[in-house]
C-alpha cells in the first residue's frame, strides 16, 4: 500500500489529507470539501508546478529574462529541468510570450518568456534622447 | 523650480499606483502625472518571476512580470503623464485643493501643485538591524527582496548556502528560487509558533523541496569577517525569548532577511498625515482619504497586503475618490466614526467610516485559530471563519446604511 501525505492549499484552512493507494484503489481522508477531495488525488497521483527561472540575454537592456514552462510538469522533475535550461541563451530583443525553447525534456512543454527585454542599444538611443 | 499643475499626482508605479492612474485616466481626470524613482514600473512586480498573480482578478494565473507588463501597457495607451527615475523629496499641503510635491527627474526638477495625490509608495524590508541579528556584518547579508532583485532581474547569484531568517511570503519565494538554481537552503527560521507566509507558500516553496521550516527559533548572530561564515539559530520559549541551551550554529554564506515589510510613509507624514501605528500606513476613511484632504493612499503603502489584487482595488477606489474629490471641490463633512479593533485582530482598515458608501474592511487575525468569529456586536453581525491566519488578510464588506445607523463600531475575532 502506498501512502502520501498531502497539504491542501486551496484555502487558509490547509487541511492534512491522507492519500492511500491499494491495487489502484485510491483514498483520501482528511479533507474537509469535495474539492479538497480532487486536490488530495491530483496532488498524489501527478503533482505538478510550473517551473520558473532565468536565462541569460545576448545584447539586452538587462541582463536575464524571467521564464515560465507553458503548462504545470511533473513536481520530481522540477530540478533536472532547471537543470537542462542551464546553458540555454537568448538574443535581445525578446517579447513577452515568445517560445525561448520546446519541448522541454520530452514534455512536451515550452520555455516562454515571461517579460520584455529590448535590445541594448534601444537603451542607448532612449538615454540619447533625453 | 518650474511648477506644473495637475489634477492628480500618483506617487508610486507599483500595482497600486498603475491601477490608480489608469482607472483616473478613464474616469476622465485631466492631467494625471505618474511619478516612480525606478528605472521601470511595476514597483516589485517585475522581480516577481513566479506564478500567483491575478488569478483572482483576470481568472488567469501570471506571474508578476506578466501582469506589470499589462498594467504598464495600460497606462501607457491612456493619457497619464509618467516620469520614471522621478525621485520625491518633498510632499506639503498647502490648501484644500493644492498639495505640492518637489521631484527631481532626469526632466529637470518640478514643483507639482496638485488637486489631488494617490499616494502609493509601497513599503520597504524590515533590516536585520530591526530583526534585532547581531555579529559581524560582512558580505553576503541580504534582504529578501534584494536577493530577488539580484537573481531574477540582474542574474546575479548571491551565495552557495543559504540560511533564510522570517518566514514571510517573499523569503519562502526565495528559498524556493535559490533551491532551483542550485543552491542549498539549510533552514528557514520563524520566530513565531507559525509561518509568516501563505500556506500556499510554505507547501509549495518549503514542503515541495524538504527546505526545513524552523518554528519559534531565531537567528541571534552573524559570523564571518568579509564573508559570512555561519549564524547561530536558537530556539526561542513562550516569551519569544531565545534559550541559551539550544543555540547551534549553522555554516553557510548567505543569510536571507524576511522578516516583514513597512509602509513607507515619511513624505506623507512629512506632510502631516496622521499615521496608525497599528497597521503603519496613514489612518484612512472609507474613500481611502488619509488625514489630509485630497490625499489618498493605497497598496502597501497604506497596508501591507499580501495579495495584488487588493493593492490593485485600493488604487483603483482611492482613483475614484480623487474623481469625486475633483468634480465635488472635496467631500460632505461627515461625522466620522472610528472603527474599534478588538480581541483577536491586529488592525484594522480603513480605520474611518461614515457610511457615504458600501466600504470593504481589511482586517488581520493577532494569531491563528479555528472555528472562530468575526462580530461587530453594534450591528448585531456575526460572521463564521473556519479558519483564519495572521499572514492572510480577512476582508469584510460592510453596507453604507448600516455603518450610517451605528453609534460606534468595534471589529473582534473570537
Amino acid at each position: 500500500m502506498r501512502r502520501i501525505e498531502v497539504t491542501c492549499i486551496l484555502c487558509p484552512v490547509g487541511c492534512r489529507l491522507t492519500v492511500t493507494e491499494e491495487d489502484g484503489e485510491w483514498k483520501v481522508e482528511g479533507y474537509g470539501c469535495r474539492r479538497g477531495l480532487a486536490y488530495g488525488l491530483e496532488e498524489a497521483q501527478n503533482p505538478s508546478r510550473v517551473l520558473i527561472t532565468v536565462i541569460p540575454v545576448d545584447d539586452g537592456e538587462l541582463p536575464v529574462v524571467p521564464v515560465k514552462t507553458s503548462k504545470p510538469i511533473p513536481k520530481n522533475l522540477l530540478l533536472k529541468a532547471s537543470k537542462a535550461l542551464a546553458g540555454l541563451r537568448v538574443k535581445a530583443p525578446v517579447r513577452l510570450g515568445q517560445v525561448i525553447a520546446r519541448n522541454l525534456l520530452d514534455l512536451d512543454v515550452n520555455i516562454v518568456a515571461t517579460r520584455s527585454i529590448k535590445a541594448r542599444r534601444d537603451r542607448v538611443e532612449a538615454d540619447g534622447q533625453k | 523650480m518650474p511648477t506644473r499643475r495637475v489634477d492628480l499626482l500618483v506617487v508610486g508605479g507599483g500595482p497600486a499606483g498603475l491601477a490608480a492612474a489608469a482607472r483616473a485616466s478613464e474616469l476622465g481626470v485631466r492631467r494625471v502625472v505618474l511619478v516612480d524613482e525606478r528605472r521601470w514600473l511595476g514597483g516589485i512586480l517585475p522581480q516577481c518571476i513566479h506564478p500567483g498573480f491575478g488569478l483572482h482578478r483576470y481568472g488567469r494565473d501570471m506571474t508578476g512580470c506578466e501582469l506589470a507588463e499589462k498594467l504598464i501597457d495600460r497606462v501607457s495607451s491612456l493619457d497619464v503623464d509618467v516620469y520614471t527615475e522621478a525621485h520625491t523629496v518633498r510632499m506639503g499641503y498647502e490648501s484644500y485643493l493644492s498639495k505640492t510635491a518637489e521631484v527631481l527627474t532626469p526632466r529637470g526638477a518640478f514643483r507639482f501643485r496638485a488637486k489631488t495625490v494617490v499616494y502609493a509608495a509601497g513599503a520597504r524590508e524590515r533590516t536585520c538591524f530591526e530583526a534585532g541579528i547581531v555579529g559581524s556584518r560582512p558580505a553576503g547579508v541580504y534582504t529578501a527582496g534584494e536577493v530577488q532583485e539580484m537573481m531574477d532581474v540582474w542574474g546575479i547569484l548571491p551565495g552557495r548556502e543559504a540560511v533564510v531568517a522570517g518566514s514571510g511570503d517573499v523569503g519562502l519565494i526565495v528559498a524556493r528560487r535559490l533551491t532551483l538554481e542550485g543552491v542549498k537552503v539549510k533552514a528557514v527560521v520563524e520566530l513565531m509558533p507559525y509561518p509568516g507566509g501563505l500556506l500556499r507558500n510554505v507547501v509549495q516553496c518549503l514542503e515541495d523541496y524538504q527546505i526545513p521550516l524552523l518554528l519559534s527559533h531565531v537567528v541571534l548572530a552573524v559570523e564571518g569577517s568579509k564573508r559570512v561564515e555561519s549564524v547561530l539559530v536558537a530556539e526561542v520559549d513562550e516569551n519569544l525569548r531565545a534559550r541559551e541551551e539550544t543555540v547551534k550554529r549553522i555554516p553557510c554564506d548567505l543569510l536571507v532577511i524576511a522578516v516583514g515589510l513597512i509602509p513607507r510613509v515619511e513624505l506623507l507624514a512629512g506632510a502631516g498625515a496622521m499615521i496608525d501605528p497599528k497597521t503603519g500606513g496613514p489612518v484612512v476613511n472609507e474613500f481611502l482619504e488619509t488625514s489630509l484632504p485630497g490625499v489618498f493612499a493605497a497598496g502597501n503603502a497604506l497596508v501591507i497586503n499580501d495579495l495584488v489584487e487588493h493593492a490593485m482595488e485600493q488604487g483603483e477606489l482611492a482613483a475614484e475618490s480623487a474623481y469625486r474629490f475633483i468634480e465635488d471641490g472635496g467631500f460632505r463633512s461627515a461625522s466620522w466614526k472610528r472603527v474599534r479593533v478588538g480581541d483577536g485582530l491586529r488592525f484594522v482598515v480603513p480605520q474611518l467610516l461614515a457610511g457615504f458608501r458600501d466600504v470593504k474592511l481589511y482586517l488581520r487575525a493577532s494569531s491563528p485559530s479555528e472555528n472562530a468569529r468575526l462580530l461587530i456586536p453594534e450591528l448585531g453581525k456575526s460572521v463564521r471563519l473556519r479558519s483564519v491566519r495572521p499572514a492572510e488578510m480577512i476582508t469584510l464588506t460592510l453596507k453604507a446604511e448600516d455603518v450610517l445607523k451605528a453609534e460606534r463600531l468595534t471589529v473582534k475575532l473570537v
